[in-house]
């Protein structure tokens, strides 16, 4: 036991020493979350428009004041020809052309219909539709304002409520895909590496030859970044909650819990890596395309996995950090129980015995 | 000896932090000789031979190479040597050509000089069959081996050997000294450090340095002589106690 | 100019001869392209919706049925809002539209009537998305409504209507594979330029060959470019195979000249390259490299406008992104390939990019140390 003691402390103090990899490892989800809180959204704001007016009257300009008070939109071009539209677009600021017709309110007044066109770069498909239809919704709204005389027949309102969420901050999304991917970073990224890296300067060899059993071996090995992650999961936590008032509804010690359960995993996961890569350079690609990679794009974190193809989504359901996501989402932002989420819990757990087996076998067979 | 010293070092002083490594040195080291700096592991050889390379800055002292002022002239001073560190320095994954045409370059050397001189080499070693073998796969004694030859293909005035021997059996270490003394009847000053006693006995003079200082400087002779001994391990123990 | 070439020759062969790097080299655009692109799919294909239809009329069933005719939902019905609600908490439903009773009947007596929508809007962006769908089909049924019944409501004549003629310009089917294809063909030459480059150098002080460089009179910035241009060609090879990959797999547009976009891509490759270089300088073990570099291309890349459009950050953000090399060749890049932009029109992010190669590489230069 003693021994084993001392050879946990050695793990902590290297990595503790490392300065430069401590910095990184709790600045990456610290930068992460206040990125994702503050600055990543994807919501329509300041979008550069150009407007091409040729009637110039008074309905075509209250329609164009509309559009730029809206806060959504910015005038950026005024455009006199054709020609123009091509080149406005090229240069790449401006991502709707609002055309309107001769004659606008003339014909509006006269022949009761107008014509306004709107010419989106969809080069950013996403983008070009919400803007195309955000322009569409504000004009439609001046046009019952500007019918204001008629009362419309038959109208369906619809009333929205957004659960779970109700000023959609995309941070509430990306905290629980940001612990996801942290635990594996520190976890699965971290030890295949540095078990790697004992490999490969030969240290690994003179611990094998000590009188610590293999399992004290693994253990020491995986302490400190056990550490490691349950204060990063913390501190992402902690800043979700204070900075972005993100709830945790449900119950704090089965939050808790189940992200040891899932640091656990990840934590077989890198040791079953080391046991397979012979160098750092392999460890990192293996954990970089086998974990990262699919915790990032296949978890559910940003994109949502019913949208893909079949075969993808498929291969997210071997992914471990898709339950981890779903398990923190009901817990922290629907206040659902264990009731809800055991049958996650229980594909958590199945994992995590099989990856231990797994690398318990060829951990023994490396030291035969 | 005799003429000006072609290495000389006044007060040469480093410091890491509190930490003195090499705590005064003077010595002056003269063409063509072999200059053997001769300690135990941690007595600051390696850290004096960084210095004199050009590799780390001395916290103090007066020291020149070849003419060259450490401080700023290192590059001058690296036009004129040749170094084979500790840490085995050859690229494991490039064939013995491939290294040796890739430093040679580096000095500038023209390509069918460095094609000839290659051929005369592996000859002269007897090693012409493993031209095109990766360096990870030929064995350490002869890795060091075509590491010193690497270090002193583009003719240095002067070649410093940090502990060129570690760690391989006696015969290739003698082999290893016939090299040296190949080297040294060229006219290539040979500034060595080891901690095999034996080796002291090769060199013209050594110095013995211990925690971060020179003990003694003398020949291999007059060292026994002055400790009333038979051989320089005998020296190196009667002087570290 | 012999000593750049010569260190070139000897990258060559290394990299060749490594035989984990290779794969690499070949295997990480293929993934990279197919996967990411499929997978970061903001489209909305398959919405999850639940039905409550308290009313069960014509008006309500024929609702519905637009739902389901939609490409755009999968429908279900329910028949309490607890099971519905129950079913969100279980990730089963995006939305529920809960239809209220006597729908119908308000709708024609008194001229309007309301339907509830609830999203599960833990990611608001799809909610967002979802709710302009429900809300398109909704208005496109009440306007059928309207105007079927347009005889029993004459002062709809005089109604003016502004009608709205939408087109999308350089990508008329709104695929979004083009642009994300076109966005992860940068970060596919990001990553693989900086992880090259910053590894490469930390390796030479791993294993120690440094040492032996620097005794060497070779000058810094030889060292430096001669490690930089084997990894630029690598990458403009990587940027080459990712685009034929990309026209083949995803028919992604290239509208404007290639040679102009290989060059930006040169230039940016500096930066990329000198950032990698940098690293490696200040690094002591691949393993700080690692994640210093993971560090700083993950809020390169998500600032970058990759997925979200960068007009949309804050100020400060915004200000902060000039430094962002990334960011402008991600411009750039969609710019030439999917509106065909040429040299005049990207004048100033090909100026800007030359300053940081220039700067960066200038630091890595300086900060690489023969003498410690």
């Amino acid at each position: 036991m003693k021994s084993f003691l001392s050879f946990v402390k050695k793990e902590f103090y290297h990595i503790f020493r490392d300065k430069k990899t401590m910095l990184i490892l709790f600045g990456i989800p610290i930068a992460q979350v206040l990125l994702f809180g503050f600055v990543i959204t994807s919501e329509i704001k300041n979008v550069k428009i150009a407007v091409w007016d040729k009637s110039n009257d008074y309905i075509t300009q209250e329609i164009t004041n509309k559009i730029t008070s809206s806060g959504f939109f910015e005038l950026n071009t005024i455009i006199n020809h054709q020609s123009e539209i091509e080149k406005t677009f090229k240069k790449g600021k401006v991502r709707e052309v609002i055309i309107f017709e001769h004659d606008f309110a003339k014909k509006l007044h006269k022949e009761k219909k107008a014509n306004i066109q709107l010419i989106a770069d969809a080069s950013d498909a996403n983008s070009a539709n919400m803007i195309a239809n955000y322009t569409k919704g504000i004009i439609s709204n001046y046009m019952i304002k500007h019918n204001e005389k008629i009362k419309l027949p038959l109208q369906i309102i619809t009333k929205e409520r957004m659960l779970y969420n109700e000023s959609l901050k995309d941070v509430y999304m990306f905290v629980p895909g940001i612990m996801a991917m942290i635990l594996m970073l520190v976890s699965a990224m971290m030890t295949s590496i540095s078990v790697a890296r004992e490999k490969e300067m030969g240290t690994m060899e003179v611990i094998l030859v000590s009188p610590l059993k293999p399992i004290q071996i693994l253990l020491g090995k995986v302490t400190p970044y056990l550490a490691l992650s349950i204060i990063n999961a913390v501190i992402i936590i902690a800043l979700g909650y204070f900075v972005f008032q993100m709830p945790i509804i449900g119950s704090l010690s089965l939050l808790m819990s189940e992200t040891i359960l899932f640091i656990l995993l990840a934590l077989s996961l890198g040791i079953l890596i080391s046991t397979a890569a012979a160098n750092q350079q392999v460890a990192m690609f293996i954990s970089m395309f086998a974990l990262l990679l699919p915790t990032i794009l296949l978890s559910g974190f940003i994109f949502p996995i019913e949208n893909m193809p079949l075969i993808l989504q498929w291969i997210s359901a071997i992914m471990p950090p898709k339950y981890y996501i779903i398990i923190l989402k009901n817990i922290m932002l629907k206040g659902t129980g264990l009731l809800f989420v055991w049958k996650e819990t229980l594909i958590l757990i199945v994992m995590t015995f099989f990856f231990i087996l797994l690398s318990a076998k060829k951990f023994k067979i490396r030291l035969e | 000896m005799n003429g000006t010293p072609i290495i000389s070092a006044k007060n040469l002083t480093k410091k890491f932090g509190n930490f003195v490594a090499n705590d005064n040195l003077n010595f002056d080291v003269y063409e063509g000789e072999i200059f053997g700096f001769i300690g135990a592991n941690g007595a600051g050889k390696t850290t004096a031979v960084r210095i004199l390379c050009g590799l780390s800055f001395p916290t103090s002292g007066a020291i020149k190479i070849a003419g060259f002022d450490v401080y700023k002239q290192t590059e001058k001073i690296k036009k004129q040597i040749g170094y084979m560190s500790q840490k085995f320095s050859l690229y494991d994954d490039l064939t013995v050509y491939e290294n040796i045409r890739f430093y040679a370059k580096i000095y500038g050397m023209k390509t069918k000089e460095i094609k000839t001189k290659t051929e005369d080499l592996l000859n002269e070693l007897n090693f012409a069959h493993a031209r095109d073998k990766k360096i990870r796969d030929i064995p350490l004694g002869w890795k060091q081996k075509l590491a010193f030859s690497t270090a002193i293909f583009h003719n240095p005035k002067i070649v410093f050997l940090d502990e060129p021997t570690g760690g391989v059996d006696p015969i290739t270490r003698r082999q290893f000294w016939d090299l040296i003394y190949k080297a040294s009847d060229k006219g290539i000053t040979i500034f060595v450090t080891t901690h095999y006693m034996d080796e002291a006995e090769y060199c013209d003079r050594v110095s013995i340095m211990d925690q971060g200082k020179i003990v003694a400087l003398d020949t291999p002779v007059n060292l026994m002589k002055e400790y009333h001994s038979r051989n320089m391990d005998d020296v190196f123990i009667k002087i570290a106690r | 100019m012999r000593t750049i070439l010569t260190i070139i020759q000897k990258e060559f062969i290394q990299i060749f001869r490594n035989k984990t790097m290779l794969p690499i080299i070949f295997i990480v655009p293929v993934v990279q392209l197919l996967v990411l692109v499929y997978a970061a799919n903001l489209e909305m294909k398959s919405i999850d919706l639940v039905v409550i239809d308290n009313d069960i009329s014509s008006v309500s069933s024929k609702l519905i049925s637009k739902f389901k005719g939609s490409p755009f939902f999968k429908v279900r019905s329910s028949i309490s809002l607890k099971d519905a609600e129950n079913e969100m908490k279980k990730e089963d439903a995006d939305v529920i539209m809960l239809i209220p009773q006597n729908f119908e009947k308000k709708l024609i007596t008194e001229n309007a009537s309301e339907i509830q929508l609830l999203f599960n809007a833990i990611n608001g962006t799809t909610a967002s998305i979802s709710n302009v769908y429900c809300r398109m089909i909704i208005s496109g049924f009440n306007q059928d409504i309207i105007l079927n019944s347009g005889n029993l409501y004459p002062e709809l004549a005089t109604f003016e209507t502004i009608n709205i003629e939408n087109s999308y310009w350089y990508n008329p089917k709104l695929d979004y594979k083009i642009y994300m294809s076109s966005g992860i063909l940068v970060i596919l030459v990001t990553v693989i330029s900086m992880f090259l480059s910053g590894i490469n150098l930390v390796r030479e002080k791993e294993i120690g060959t440094i040492e032996q460089i620097n005794v060497t009179p070779i000058k810094k910035y030889h060292f430096i470019i001669g490690k930089l241009i084997p990894f630029l060609i690598i990458a403009l090879f990587e940027l080459a195979f990712g685009l034929v990959i990309a026209k083949l797999v995803f028919s992604l547009p290239i509208l404007g000249s290639l040679w102009l976009l290989f060059g930006v891509a040169a230039i940016f490759l500096i930066t990329t390259l000198g950032l990698g270089l940098f690293m490696s300088t200040i690094a002591q073990t691949q393993q700080q490299v690692m994640f210093i570099a993971f560090f700083f291309m993950l809020v390169f890349i998500l600032m970058s406008g990759i997925f979200t459009p960068t007009e949309s950050m804050p100020d400060w953000a915004q200000k902060v992104n000039y430094i962002n090399p990334i960011a402008w060749f991600m411009r750039v890049i969609r710019m030439i390939l999917l509106k065909g932009s040429g040299f005049a029109q990207i004048k100033k992010e090909i100026l800007i990019l030359t300053v940081y190669g220039i700067s960066v590489l200038s630091m890595a230069v300086w900060r690489y140390r023969k003498t410690s």
